[in-house]
C-alpha cells in the first residue's frame, strides 16, 4: 500500500503541463481528465496512442506533450507499451543507457480500443505482468467517427448507429479485475481529487495498471460544452459510474453516494437519451436503468457490511 | 566457420542469435515455429544474450518488435503466411516508423483452402509496405542474408524494416551443409546497433509516428520512405561486398547462371529456381541454349540490373509461385514493366504460374515451358499464360471431387432416411 500525498484540493498541483491548443472538442471530458491525469505523472513518460480522439493531440509538427508519445494503430497500443517498455529495461540491463533515461510507459486510447479492438493485446500485458499504465478515456463510443455504437455505449443510448441501444455496457473494470493486475480504479475530472489520489497511487506501483476515466462528450452525448463538469458530477451523484479501485486484491468504492440523486437528472441533460422523455416518457426503460444503479449500490453497500 | 547440417528455419535462427539480438516478440506459426524454438532454447541456456516474448497475435508482435526497435535496440522476428496477414496493418505501419529490424518470413500459401505448404502469396502481399525483401534460394542463403538484412536495415540511407523470406518446407525443413560464421567474425561484420535518431530517452523526449493533416506532409513522409527503400540496392551492393572479402560468399540482387550466351532464360525466385538449375544442366547437355535469372531482391526491384542481364535474350520465361487474382503471376508482372520500351529487351515474355501451395516443379515442367519458349519465338508471338497442371493431376484430383460428391450425397440420404 502506498501512501498518498494529495489529500485535500488545495494541494492538487496547478503545474498544467499538458500544452494547450489541442484540436479537441470545446468540454471534452477525456482532455480535462487528462490534464489533471499528466500534472500527477509528470513528463517523464511516453504515450502509447490508438487510433481516437486523442490521436489528434499530436500532429505533426506539434504536441502537448512535454515528455515521449508513439502512435500505433488501434488494436495495438499495449503491444507497443510492450515493446518499448522491454526496450528501456535492455538498454538499461545492458547499461547502453543509464537508469536516469528510463521513463514510465503509459497507453492511452478511447472506449473502442480499451473494450473492444485492443483486447487481444490488452490481455497479453496482463499475462506478461508488462509494468505499465493504460489510461482510458471512456466517451461511450467510438467518438472520433462521429459517436457509432461501442463496446462501452450504455443502455439505451442513441448512437450514430442505434437509436435507443438495446445492449448493456460492457463491465471493463471487472475484466481487469478477474485477472488480478496491480491496479485498476474508475476515474472522472469532475472529481479531481479523487482522481489525483488515484493517479498517485498507480504512479507509485508497478505492474499492470488500469484507469478507466469517464469522458463527458458534447458532441458525442449531445449536451451544451458548459454542462461538461455538472453532467460529470451527475455521473457520481447518481450512482451511474462509481468512483472505485481495486488494490491488493480487493475492490474499494472511493465515493459511496448514499442519497443517489434519480438518474433521470443525469439522462434528461443529454440529447442521447432525449428519447426517454419526449414525445413522452417512457417509464419502462428509466425504472429498468435506475434499478440496475440501484442493484448495483445495493450490493456494494451490503457487501460492506 | 562450422560446417553443419542445419535446416533453412536453424538457418535463420543462427542468423538472429550471430547479428547479436536484444529481442525477439513472437508468435508461432507453421512453418515458421521452429526458429523461435530454436532462439528460445538459446536464450534460456544463455547462449543468446537477449529477451523473449510471446505476443497474443501477429498484429501484436510486429507492433512490439517495432516499437522496440525505435526505442533503439536490436530487433528480430518471424512469422509465416496468415500470421503475416493478420498482421498487415502493422507491417505498413512499423516501416512508416523507419524502425530498422528484421523479420524472417516463411513463405506458406494463403487461405482460402488452407494449407500448411509453400507459395510465395503470403510475402507478394507485402510488397508495397515499405520493408526491403531478400528471397533465399539455400538454407545458407538465409543464415548470411539475415546477418546482411541488418546491416541493410540499419544503414544510415535506409533505415527501414527487411524481411528475409525462404519457401516453406523446402527450405525452413530441409537440411543443407551451412557454414556458420565464427561469433566474432560476424559480431565484426554486423557491428553494433546505432539507433541513430529514433529513440526514446528521458533526456531528450520525442514524438514517433505522429498524424500528418493534409496531403502534402502525407506525401513528403512517403516519398522520403520510398527512397529510402530505393537506396537499398546501393547500399546491398556495398555490404554484399564487404561480406564477400570476409566470408567468401557472393551475394547479388539478381543471380545468374548460364545466362551470358543464353537465348532462352528461365526467371524465377526462391528455392524452386534451384530446380530450374537442375533443368538448365539437362537442357544444356541437349544443346539448348537456356539459362536462369535469379531474383534475390525484390523491394528495392533491381530495375536496371534486370534490364542489362536480359538485353539480347530471345524469350523469357517467367515462372511465378503466387497468382495475383484476376491479372496473373506477381514476378511477370513485374518483370515486363520494366522491360518495355527497351529495344533489345526480349520479345517474348512469358507467364508460367506454378508451385502453389506446395506443388512440385517437375524437370519434365521446365523442358516443356522450354519447348513454348523456342515456340513462341518461332511464331514471333507471345503465348497465353499458362497455370501449371498436369493431366495426371487432373484425373487424381477428379477422384478426390468423385469422393468428396459421394460424402455429400450419402450425408444426404442419411439426413433424410432419419429425417434430422
Amino acid at each position: 500500500m502506498t501512501e498518498a500525498i494529495i489529500k485535500r484540493m488545495i494541494e492538487l498541483p496547478s503545474t498544467h503541463l499538458l500544452g494547450t491548443g489541442t484540436p479537441m472538442c470545446a468540454g471534452c471530458g477525456g482532455l480535462s481528465a487528462l490534464h489533471e491525469i499528466y500534472d500527477v505523472l509528470g513528463t517523464n513518460n511516453v504515450f502509447v496512442n490508438a487510433a481516437g480522439c486523442m490521436t489528434l493531440l499530436s500532429v505533426y509538427p506539434f504536441t502537448p506533450f512535454r515528455g515521449s508519445w508513439l502512435y500505433t494503430a488501434m488494436a495495438s497500443a499495449p503491444a507497443g507499451a510492450q515493446g518499448i517498455r522491454d526496450a528501456l529495461d535492455i538498454l538499461i540491463e545492458k547499461k547502453r543507457i543509464a537508469p536516469e533515461e528510463d521513463m514510465d510507459v503509459v497507453v492511452l486510447t478511447g472506449d473502442g480500443a480499451a473494450y473492444g479492438m485492443g483486447l487481444s493485446s490488452t490481455s497479453n500485458t496482463i499475462d506478461q505482468n508488462l509494468n505499465y499504465i493504460y489510461i482510458c478515456y471512456d466517451n461511450e463510443g467510438y467518438g472520433n467517427t462521429g459517436q457509432q455504437t461501442s463496446p462501452a455505449t450504455p443502455h439505451a443510448a442513441t448512437t450514430s448507429t442505434s437509436k435507443d441501444y438495446p445492449g448493456y455496457k460492457k463491465d471493463l473494470f471487472s475484466i481487469w479485475v478477474a485477472n488480478k493486475p496491480t491496479y485498476v480504479a474508475t476515474v472522472i475530472g469532475a472529481e479531481p481529487l479523487d482522481l489525483a489520489k488515484k493517479i498517485e497511487k498507480a504512479k507509485q506501483l508497478k505492474g499492470p495498471r488500469m484507469i478507466i476515466a469517464l469522458a463527458m462528450c458534447p458532441a458525442g452525448w449531445d449536451f451544451d460544452p458548459k454542462h461538461s463538469i455538472e453532467i460529470g458530477k451527475l455521473a457520481i451523484k447518481t450512482g451511474v459510474f462509481p468512483l472505485k479501485e481495486y488494490i491488493d486484491g480487493k475492490v474499494v468504492h472511493t465515493r459511496i453516494p448514499r442519497h443517489r440523486t434519480p438518474v433521470e437528472e443525469y439522462l434528461k441533460l443529454q440529447g442521447r437519451f432525449r428519447h426517454l422523455f419526449e414525445p413522452e416518457r417512457d417509464e419502462e426503460q428509466l425504472a429498468e436503468i435506475q434499478a440496475r444503479i440501484d442493484t448495483y449500490w445495493e450490493k456494494v453497500l451490503s457487501d460492506q457490511e | 566457420m562450422t560446417r553443419q547440417l542445419i535446416t533453412g528455419n536453424g538457418a535463420a535462427a543462427w542468423g538472429a542469435r550471430l547479428a547479436n539480438v536484444d529481442y525477439v516478440p513472437a508468435f508461432p506459426i507453421t512453418p515458421q515455429t521452429e526458429i523461435i524454438e530454436t532462439i528460445s532454447r538459446w536464450v534460456d541456456s544463455d547462449q543468446m544474450n537477449a529477451r523473449m516474448v510471446t505476443l497474443e497475435s501477429e498484429h501484436s508482435m510486429i507492433t512490439a518488435a517495432g516499437a522496440a526497435a525505435t526505442t533503439g535496440i536490436r530487433v528480430f522476428t518471424a512469422t509465416s503466411s496468415q500470421g503475416l496477414l493478420y498482421g498487415m496493418e502493422m507491417i505498413y505501419t512499423v516501416a512508416g516508423w523507419r524502425a530498422p529490424f528484421v523479420m524472417v518470413n516463411v513463405s506458406r500459401g494463403l487461405a482460402a483452402p488452407i494449407t500448411l505448404e509453400s507459395d510465395h502469396n503470403d510475402i507478394m502481399a507485402a510488397r508495397d509496405c515499405g520493408f526491403l525483401q531478400i528471397h533465399c534460394m539455400t538454407c545458407q542463403d538465409v543464415l548470411d542474408n539475415v546477418l546482411i538484412a541488418y546491416r541493410l536495415a540499419e544503414h544510415h540511407d535506409v533505415r527501414l524494416p527487411v524481411f528475409v523470406n525462404l519457401d516453406g518446407f523446402y527450405l525452413s525443413f530441409t537440411r543443407e551443409p551451412v557454414s556458420i560464421p565464427d561469433s566474432k567474425e560476424a559480431f565484426a561484420y554486423v557491428g553494433d546497433y546505432d539507433p541513430e535518431n529514433i529513440r526514446f530517452r528521458a533526456s531528450s523526449p520525442e514524438s514517433q509516428a505522429v498524424a500528418v493533416l493534409g496531403g502534402s506532409p502525407y506525401s513528403y513522409f512517403r516519398y522520403e520512405t520510398h527512397l529510402a527503400n530505393m537506396n537499398g540496392l546501393r547500399v546491398y551492393d556495398e555490404i554484399t561486398t564487404e561480406f564477400a572479402e570476409r566470408f567468401g560468399r557472393n551475394y547479388a540482387p539478381v543471380e545468374t547462371y548460364h545466362c551470358d550466351d543464353a537465348d532462352y532464360v528461365f526467371f524465377m525466385t526462391g528455392s524452386f529456381s534451384t530446380k530450374a538449375k537442375e533443368a538448365v544442366d539437362r537442357l544444356r547437355d541437349a544443346d539448348w541454349q537456356i539459362g536462369l535469372v535469379q531474383l534475390r531482391m525484390m523491394r528495392p526491384y533491381p530495375e536496371q540490373m534486370l534490364k542489362t542481364t536480359l538485353a539480347g535474350k530471345k524469350a523469357v520465361a517467367v515462372i511465378d509461385q503466387n497468382i495475383s487474382m484476376g491479372k496473373g503471376g506477381v514476378l511477370h508482372q513485374e518483370l515486363t514493366s520494366v522491360l518495355y520500351g527497351d529495344h533489345d529487351a526480349p520479345a517474348i515474355v512469358a507467364s508460367f504460374i506454378g508451385g502453389l501451395g506446395g506443388r512440385d516443379i517437375s524437370s519434365e515442367e521446365f523442358y516443356q515451358i522450354a519447348k513454348v519458349l523456342k515456340q513462341a519465338v518461332s511464331d514471333n508471338k507471345t503465348p497465353a499464360p499458362r497455370l501449371l497442371y498436369t493431366e495426371t493431376e487432373m484425373r487424381e484430383f477428379k477422384k478426390l471431387q468423385a469422393i468428396a460428391h459421394v460424402e455429400r450425397d450419402d450425408l444426404g440420404s442419411h439426413k433424410k432416411r432419419t429425417g434430422a
